[in-house]
């Protein structure tokens, strides 16, 4: 035979990919100064299809990247720099050594430093894609901003994390583009959609963390470097888009402006400007002294009809979303000292209220407690001693909850120590066939205008419980329907049984001769049940590959059916606890 | 000075600057200037005492606690005027001036008389050479750029500019490739604070998610109910979560998934609905009650009027098809296998295998002139020369007695158990099998009017199930455990072996037209054969549950039902076509059940009635049911 042999693993998938290993070893570089790499340049291995071909035969457990990848780090300046690094840590030991002081000095000043500017660039060619990947970049931000000034980071990242956030915080208010918050255990959600980005972030309570010991700060400090300077263009492209100065400067005429008093508590300038900013009491200044900016008009365009109705639905959202924007205007809040200013502040503002706090509490304060124009008290405790008579003295979750139902929910249920309703999450789009919490349902009668006393409420809710109920049951039941026919028979043969077992014992039979009860055939159910019979016939017929895609689907759909039903089974059981327990008291 | 050195005794202690607990486990707190021991004070003050000399004694303020001595000291005006001046910052002895005239010694005025008289050094006059040195280094690194100057402070960090001003849509190679990274799943009612009461843990969900590993945990958290904001902890797992998401952004090897997106209506074939295709038998109809034991067999004869089962309680019952009688009862003693109704409806004869015995049964349940035909059958050979029984070990004997009163003609003694009979369509013919894997005497084929029998195989090639003549053709089939072996009888050959793809055939039934074959196995399959399509199987059905015990082919319609041991009888619709170049369409239309499962096992065969569309299945219920 002609020609040269063909060896295993020279083309094909095995020469696409490459071990970690050996990518390292060709990019000359230290394991660490290969994860900082493939952290900012955003390279991740790749599964490959057939594993084990690429893996040369073995079945050992490698991790892969691909060789296009590699090949691009190879051609990256910023490796040129970490080279640079290594030898500046090198002549520093060695001045050290030789305790040459003002050689360790100079060496200090030219400390080699780098910029991911361009890296930016290449990893989001457009700003839409690096505001997709943005929910990262401010989890992780606001989770640095609240760290202490411990050195388990530079204090600077730190400083300059808790700038970008406050940055953004202000973006997100004078955009008004919050959608949705969330309190969960974990921290706060947020949800703003910016450019027609959804853009999720959780910030952590208030809390100083403990730290835990098994985490490489290391490895969040890159991905912290490289975050940083993501939000910071992205913050300066976003106010550039409102026409707002960058960085950010507090609007002198506006008339909220925080009391010149209180600046001279604060021992810097420049620290202060920053405190007044993160007290996201005040609006920005603009580049444009603006008159207010109209609102630009949907246009209508005249299109077939499938459209207009998507149209419709559309221009009904953007009204409702308009109209969200302006929940709390119009309101005044003041915030009491034990509920999360920061979170409340950046809520209200968000929705045009306005808001105030202690002056001991936070710099930018704006009125008083004593204020009579305040609407609404936002507090967190059993009890006040004192009481003004014009304003609601409410608990946090109202706004919250308010911001999700998209409008001003009833402020009895959140007074003053009194039992909250359950706080929902807003991220939850509940199918068909999903469990819906009652309270979901009454949010949403409420959204739908229905204002409906509070028992007639309740017995709303029962009735679609019963529904629920009954729907469940039909389910079963149309699992069930033939063995129930199954059982009829059952029970028939068994009463044929007894009289054959009696006649063959030679009793003579009870002759008792029943008047026949007509037996009434129901056609819908009859014909539901041939149905049922043809597609379990059908399914016998299934290829086993199909068969076996098909059990898993239903075996999924089963599962979700279900765990609706346990959860309402739940909450069944849990009101008729509240039920009992409401009627002993009464008694 | 020298009053207080007399009013007090000298009791300066000698042990030095330590540590006074040293000493406290002592009675003595040190030794004076004469080596004796200087003794505790005998009563120790405590706080009240010390708060009420504290009230009391006017002179407390200026009282001193001495801990080398352990005795109190009143400090007299003098020292405290002393301590007044220190704490001051003064001078302790009044009488210093510290502000004494300056005598000034060195002053700016050049004096006559220098203080010393040495020549100055040369150094001191021209350039340093090692200075020199020094600089022509730096200027030399300067030059080499080894030195760099003082960089300019840029903070090049948080300095931003519009990086997407001038945006090229033109893609990377790389983009292509790119997997974005998932988003964290955004959080549920689980998650809140205050959830409602529904998704809180019961304790044994509780339970159950401590005991889980946590890679198994549905929530990575356990749902908790705060009634207030200000009650919210910390969470203890943020940073850990942070972390654990950076790790998966850089360390988690990605792939693109496609996701099966079907609707499960669309997997389901479309089949011709099982309405069309009636007619079938549908519902039980009636129970033939009777036997003792489970019934192994039945048999319907060819004129469809009745019915032979065969059970092991040792008997053979005939049933009148229609009115479930039992018509007659023959006790052949020994649990019955198998029975097989001779398919001539010219003669009635009953064939019924049990033990080792092969019994030819005369019911007389027909009119005279078949009972004289089937009779003449028997005798024929009668009159002709006596069997010759050349195989030697099976043994043809007429009954006799009261055995040939119950209608028992012919015995056939085997050498071994029979486990199953078959006639031949011409109804001369009748095969008998005896399992056994370790001879080739497995299969007898006896000729009734001759009195003769034979085994048509010389070599054992595994242990028969059963087997089958072909109902036009001379060719007789051969089930063993794991194949179908297809023999031409006139040219004594084998034509074909078909692969069952099943662990062990337990039953097989040959379509009317000869062209295909059914196979039931123990392991819940049924496999269709086309014979002129190829030697594997055409459909393989999985429809059962449990063993198949039984297969059955309808002689008319276009049937076949398959008995298994989870007690359901499936009919299924199987059109065969002349057309070769279409296959056949194979629907099942209806699952019978009415049997009642005993010691584990279901129905054990299952028949066609000859014309009608029924189907007869006998059970380990030792119950005979009619489907129609």
């Amino acid at each position: 035979m002609g020609g040269l042999q063909k060896k295993k693993f020279e083309r094909g998938s095995a020469t696409n990919y490459i071990t970690r290993n050996r990518a390292r070893k060709k990019l000359q570089l230290s394991l660490p100064d290969f994860r900082r790499l493939c952290i900012l340049k955003g390279i991740y291995p790749h599964e490959p299809k057939h594993k084990k071909k690429v893996n040369k035969g073995s079945t050992a457990p490698r991790t892969f990247y691909l060789l296009k990848d590699i090949r691009f780090l190879l051609h990256e300046p910023i490796v040129g720099k970490f080279r640079e690094y290594k030898i500046f840590v090198r002549k520093l030991k060695k001045a050290y050594g030789k305790t040459e002081w003002s050689a360790v000095e100079r060496l200090r000043e030219n400390k080699p430093t780098y910029k991911l500017d361009h890296i930016i660039k290449e990893r989001y060619p457009t700003f839409i894609d690096a505001l997709r990947d943005i929910d990262d970049a401010l989890c992780m931000c606001f989770l640095f901003s609240t760290f202490a000034r411990t050195g388990k980071c530079h204090v600077q990242t730190i400083q300059l994390c808790k700038r970008l956030t406050v940055e953004w915080m202000n973006y997100v208010i004078t955009s008004r583009s919050l959608r949705k918050v969330f309190l969960s255990i974990k921290g706060i959600y947020y949800q703003a959609e910016v450019m027609g980005q959804l853009i999720t972030w959780v910030v952590p309570y208030q809390f100083s963390h403990d730290h835990p010991v098994d985490v490489d700060y290391r490895v969040m400090a890159t991905f912290t470097e490289l975050y940083t300077t993501l939000l910071g263009f992205v913050n300066f492209r976003l106010y550039n888009s409102l026409n707002l100065v960058y960085p950010p400067k507090l609007d002198s005429n506006a008339e909220s402006e925080p009391k010149e008093e209180s600046e001279d508590d604060y021992a810097m300038n420049s620290e202060s400007y920053l405190e007044k900013l993160s007290a996201l009491s005040a609006s920005l200044a603009r580049v444009v002294s603006s008159a207010e900016e109209e609102e630009a008009q949907l246009d209508h365009f005249p299109t077939e009809g499938e459209d207009m109705e998507k149209m419709e639905a559309r221009e009904k959202e953007l009204k409702q979303q308009e109209a969200q924007k302006k929940l709390f205007e119009g309101l005044k809040f003041y915030l009491n000292r034990e509920v999360p200013r920061e979170s409340l502040a950046f809520i209200i503002r968000c929705f045009g209220g306005q808001v105030s706090w202690d002056k001991s509490v936070c710099i930018g304060s704006t009125y008083e407690m004593t204020d009579e124009t305040i609407t609404h008290h936002i507090i967190d405790r059993p009890s006040v001693d004192k009481q003004y008579i014009n304003r609601y003295y409410i608990q946090p979750q109202w706004v919250y909850d308010c911001v999700n139902a998209k409008v001003l929910l009833p402020v009895e249920d959140y007074f003053l120590g009194v039992t909250l309703p359950p706080h929902l999450s807003p991220f939850v789009e509940e199918k068909e066939g999903d469990y819906v919490p009652p309270e979901k349902l009454k949010i949403m009668a409420l959204q739908r205008g229905e204002k409906t006393g509070n028992e007639q409420e309740e017995e709303e809710e029962e009735e679609e419980e019963e529904e629920e109920e009954e729907e469940q049951e039909e389910e079963e039941e149309d699992d069930n329907g033939d063995e129930e026919d199954d059982e009829e028979e059952v029970a028939e043969e068994k009463n044929l049984k007894k009289m054959e077992e009696q006649r063959s014992q030679g009793k003579s039979l009870q002759v008792k001769v029943t008047p026949g009860k007509l037996k009434v055939e129901n056609k819908a159910r009859l014909e539901q049940e041939e149905k049922a019979e043809e597609k379990r016939l059908a399914i016998m017929m299934m290829k086993k590959k199909e068969k076996y895609l098909y059990d898993k689907i239903m075996f999924g759909k089963k599962r979700k059916v279900r765990e609706a039903n346990k959860l309402a089974a739940k909450r069944k059981a849990h009101d008729d606890a509240e039920k009992a327990k409401k009627k002993k008291a009464r008694k | 000075m020298e009053d207080i050195a007399l009013s007090f005794p000298d009791i300066r202690n000698t042990v030095g600057n330590i540590p006074v607990e040293w000493y406290k486990d002592f009675p003595h707190i040190g030794y004076n200037l004469d080596g004796k021991k200087i003794y505790k004070p005998i009563r120790n003050k405590d706080e009240l005492d010390d708060f009420l000399d504290k009230m009391e004694n006017p002179e407390y303020w200026r009282t001193v606690h001495d801990k080398q001595t352990g005795s109190d000291i009143v400090l007299s005006d003098d020292q405290v005027e002393l301590v007044n001046r220190l704490q001051r910052g003064q001078f302790g002895d009044v009488n210093f001036n510290e502000y004494e005239p300056m005598v000034e010694f060195f002053s700016s005025d050049v004096m006559i008389h220098p203080i010393t008289n040495r020549p100055a050094d040369k150094r001191s006059f021209i350039p340093s050479l090692t200075e020199k040195e020094k600089v022509s280094k730096l200027v030399h690194a300067i030059k080499m750029g080894w030195l760099k100057p003082r960089r300019v402070e840029d903070d090049g960090r948080g300095r931003y500019y519009d990086l997407w001003a001038s945006e090229d849509s033109s893609i990377l190679a790389r983009h292509r490739m790119h997997l974005p990274a998932p988003k964290i799943p955004l959080p549920g009612h689980h998650e809140s604070y205050n959830p409602p009461p529904e998704y809180l843990f019961t304790d044994e969900e509780r339970a159950l998610w401590e005991q889980q590993d946590p890679g198994d945990r549905k929530l990575p958290f356990v749902p908790r109910k705060y009634s207030s904001l200000r009650q919210v902890p910390a969470f203890s797992h943020f940073i850990h979560e942070r972390f654990e998401r950076c790790l998966d952004l850089y360390l988690c090897p990605r792939q693109r998934k496609m996701r099966v997106n079907v609707n499960p209506e669309d997997l389901i074939p479309q089949l011709p609905k099982p309405k069309d295709l009636q007619p079938f038998p549908t519902t039980q109809s009636l129970v033939y009650r009777g036997h003792s034991g489970l019934v192994r067999s039945i048999s319907v004869s060819p004129s469809g009027q009745w019915l032979a089962s065969g059970s092991d309680d040792g008997s053979v019952r005939f049933w009148e098809v229609c009115s479930s009688r039992c018509m007659k009862m023959v006790q052949v003693g020994g649990a019955v296998k198998s029975v097989a109704w001779n398919p001539n409806p010219s003669v009635c004869l009953l064939a019924v295998a049990l033990d080792s015995v092969v019994l030819i049964l005369s019911p007389s349940l027909a009119d005279k002139q078949v009972i004289l035909s089937s009779e003449r059958l028997l005798s024929a050979q009668q009159e002709g020369e006596e069997p010759a029984e050349g195989n030697g070990s099976v043994v043809w004997s007429e009954a006799e007695g009261e055995e040939l009163n119950q209608g028992v003609r012919l015995k056939i003694q085997h050498p071994k158990a029979v486990h199953q009979v078959v006639w031949h369509a011409k109804g001369d013919y009748l095969a008998s099998v005896m399992p056994d894997n370790t001879s080739h005497l497995q299969v007898y084929i006896h000729q009734l009017s001759r009195r003769r029998s034979q085994n048509p195989f010389s070599r054992n090639k595994g242990l028969v199930q059963c087997v089958s003549f072909h109902p036009i053709r001379p060719y007789f089939f051969v089930a063993t455990q794991r194949s179908i072996r297809i023999y031409n009888l006139v040219k004594q050959e084998m034509t074909k072996k078909l692969q069952a793809n099943s662990k062990w055939i337990s039953s097989m039934a040959v379509h009317p037209g000869g062209d295909h074959v059914i196979c039931g196995s123990y392991d819940c399959k049924l496999s269709w054969f086309d014979l002129d399509l190829s030697t594997k199987p055409y459909k393989m059905l999985r429809h059962h549950k449990k063993a198949v015990r039984g297969v059955a082919y309808h002689r008319l319609y276009p049937l076949f039902a398959s008995a298994s041991d989870d007690g359901s009888v499936i009919v299924c619709h199987g059109t065969v076509y002349n057309d070769l170049l279409q296959n056949p369409l194979i629907v099942p239309v209806k699952v019978l059940r009415g049997h009642v499962m005993t010691h584990d096992l279901g129905v054990l065969d299952v028949t066609f009635h000859p014309t009608q569309p029924w189907v007869f299945s006998s059970g380990a219920d030792a119950t005979i049911r009619l489907f129609t």
